[in-house]
């Protein structure tokens, strides 16, 4: 089954100022990608944007694939002003997945932005196995808090927070969670926190799992021009050197990289 | 019809090859496209260590093309003849491989070192890379020093030796000139051209390493005029690459006088490229009764119409 394929535009929906919800339907069958890979879709027609951005994927409905995104440049501005029926030339799934393998009896997930892109298709899918996992949420301000209806629907317990104050708790994300922690000290048996956003919260999340002994997973993003490991242009630094985050992520062990 | 070429005295199938640096070591491309079918494979430059390369972030996009600044991280020679070469020995495609070297005796010592791997077929030396450290850009700016270090490595290797040549010069014929009196089999150009892009709000280089190459559509003009030059300066064949993304891209080359070309950014932006663009070279051949890629080359018509 190629990961090379291509794609009608079903919906693309504005959800928030710069964030958008695209569902597209693959016109051929195409492997199930799994909470953490991601997709490389073509933006424009043309030599010019050139390459093609990742995504990862926020939900799965049926054969259709959601992603959530942001407008953060030029690709994506465009993508955003694609209609029903436009043709994407896409490549994926690609890259690991969130391990959930072993069951763990308290799971943290945490988000930050349109990182609950990811983390919202992790969420689902423990749902669907019958896992409680509890999410922490948090935005610059109310409006970048992102398929809370989503969220709702789910069923999942939600501790929401933003930078402003306007939209739940008022702090960042990993304070919210330090007192989740402190207040429950069982949690920390047997716990694994799986998180997806902004460098700036993934590192101080890091630190805090550190600090209390807490396994931990995180979904990076970094530019890539090729999404199958050729350019090595999406690389990050981990204690074992430089890797790929296209291949040996985009998921990698919160402890191993070095922010 | 007949697609084969000669770059001396390398024999390739037809004449799309995929370049250095963009097609890992095949293995990354084989899932999408029968590699075999490719008039040759270069693999990513290699050196006699492995290297780390620069920094993140490596890559960005700019109109029509893309900075790079991995900086020739690679597993080193003998990680790649022991773990990646079988893999490429299984295709009949032809493997040309890449390598640098930071001083003459290094690049001579890596061609040594690879010409006894069985399963390669032409070795690339790579004296323009434009994110090595102030310096080494003279191996390929400098025509004495080219002529130098193409000269020792052609004591060191009785393998078809191609020359991948920097666009970064002046007068790219001269560079081309001291390759091919130096012994080299072919020439190959362009690299990347070496370009910087600035964030306007953070007041920062977009790369890590400050400048990068630039590569894509953008460059191909450069390109085609920097082979026409060289083409007519020397009797070697040339190998014409810089943002070949059509089979349309590819006949320019020819054109000015590419024997064979290379697809590089194009491998990334779809992974069929390659073979998309061999199909097409066929088809123009076919409508046009072209019987050999022989006839293109070099066959633009300068006469006032």
């Amino acid at each position: 089954m190629s990961r090379l394929f291509e794609a009608s535009v079903k919906d693309n929906r504005r959800l928030a100022e710069n964030h958008y919800l695209l569902t597209f339907h693959p016109l051929k069958k195409i492997r199930r990608p799994e909470p953490g890979n991601f997709f490389m879709l073509s933006t424009g027609n043309g030599l010019d944007p050139l390459l093609k951005r990742p995504f990862s994927i926020h939900r799965r409905t049926g054969s259709d694939i959601r992603i959530l995104y942001r407008v953060a440049g030029r690709g994506t501005d465009i993508l955003s002003r694609k209609r029903p029926g436009d043709v994407l030339q896409i490549i994926g799934p690609l890259g690991n997945s969130f391990p959930v393998g072993r069951s763990r009896k308290n799971i943290i997930l945490v988000a930050g932005g349109v990182g609950i892109a990811p983390v919202f298709a992790l969420a689902e899918g423990l749902i669907a196995s019958l896992k409680k996992p509890v999410l922490f949420y948090g935005a610059k301000t109310g409006s970048g808090l992102l398929c809370i209806e989503e969220l709702n629907s789910i069923g999942i317990e939600t501790h929401i927070c933003t930078d402003s104050g306007d939209t739940g708790r008022k702090g960042p994300v990993t304070a919210i969670l330090r007192e989740f922690i402190q207040g429950n000290p069982s949690v920390s048996e047997d716990c694994c926190i799986y998180a997806c956003g902004p460098e700036p919260m993934l590192r101080s999340l890091s630190a805090l799992a550190a600090e209390y002994g807490l396994r931990g997973y995180a979904a990076l993003e970094q530019n890539m021009a090729c999404g199958i490991g050729a350019c090595l242009g999406c690389i990050v630094n981990t204690t074992g050197g430089y890797k790929r985050v296209c291949r040996e992520g985009p998921v990698f062990p919160m402890n191993e990289i070095l922010w | 019809m007949k697609l084969s070429v000669n770059l001396g005295k390398l024999k390739l199938g037809n004449p799309v090859i995929a370049a250095s640096g963009t097609f890992g070591y095949g293995e990354e491309y084989s899932e999408f496209i029968d590699i075999g079918r490719l008039g040759a494979v270069t693999v990513k430059g290699l050196s006699l260590r492995p290297k780390d390369g620069n920094p993140p972030p490596r890559i960005v996009e700019t109109p029509a093309g893309m900075l790079n600044a991995v900086g020739l991280q690679n597993i080193g020679i003998d990680s790649f003849i022991k773990n990646k070469l079988p893999f490429l020995r299984r295709f009949r495609t032809r493997v040309i491989v890449n390598f640098f070297g930071d001083s003459i005796s290094e690049y001579a010592e890596a061609a040594v070192r690879l010409s006894s791997a069985k399963g390669i077929h032409a070795l690339e030396m790579n004296i323009s890379c434009p994110n090595k450290q102030a310096g080494w850009s003279i191996f390929g700016t400098d025509p004495r020093v080219t002529f130098r270090v193409v000269s020792a490595v052609r004591r060191a290797t009785g393998m078809p030796l191609i020359v991948k040549l920097s666009p970064n010069v002046t007068d790219i014929a001269l560079m081309a000139k001291a390759a091919e009196d130096a012994g080299a089999d072919a020439v190959s150009l362009i690299n990347t051209l070496t370009a910087m892009a600035i964030d306007i709000n953070t007041q920062r280089p977009k790369l890590a390493n400050v400048t990068g190459g630039l590569s894509g559509p953008a460059i191909r003009p450069v390109a085609v005029r920097m082979v026409w030059e060289c083409h007519k300066k020397v009797n070697i064949p040339v190998i014409g690459m810089g943002g070949i993304m059509s089979a349309e891209d590819a006949i320019e080359f020819m054109l000015a006088g590419a024997t064979a070309v290379a697809v590089g950014t194009a491998n990334f932006v779809n992974p069929r490229a390659a073979l998309d663009i061999l199909e097409g070279i066929k088809s123009f051949m076919s409508a046009r009764g072209i019987r050999s890629p022989g006839e293109l080359t070099g066959a633009v018509k300068l006469d006032v119409a």
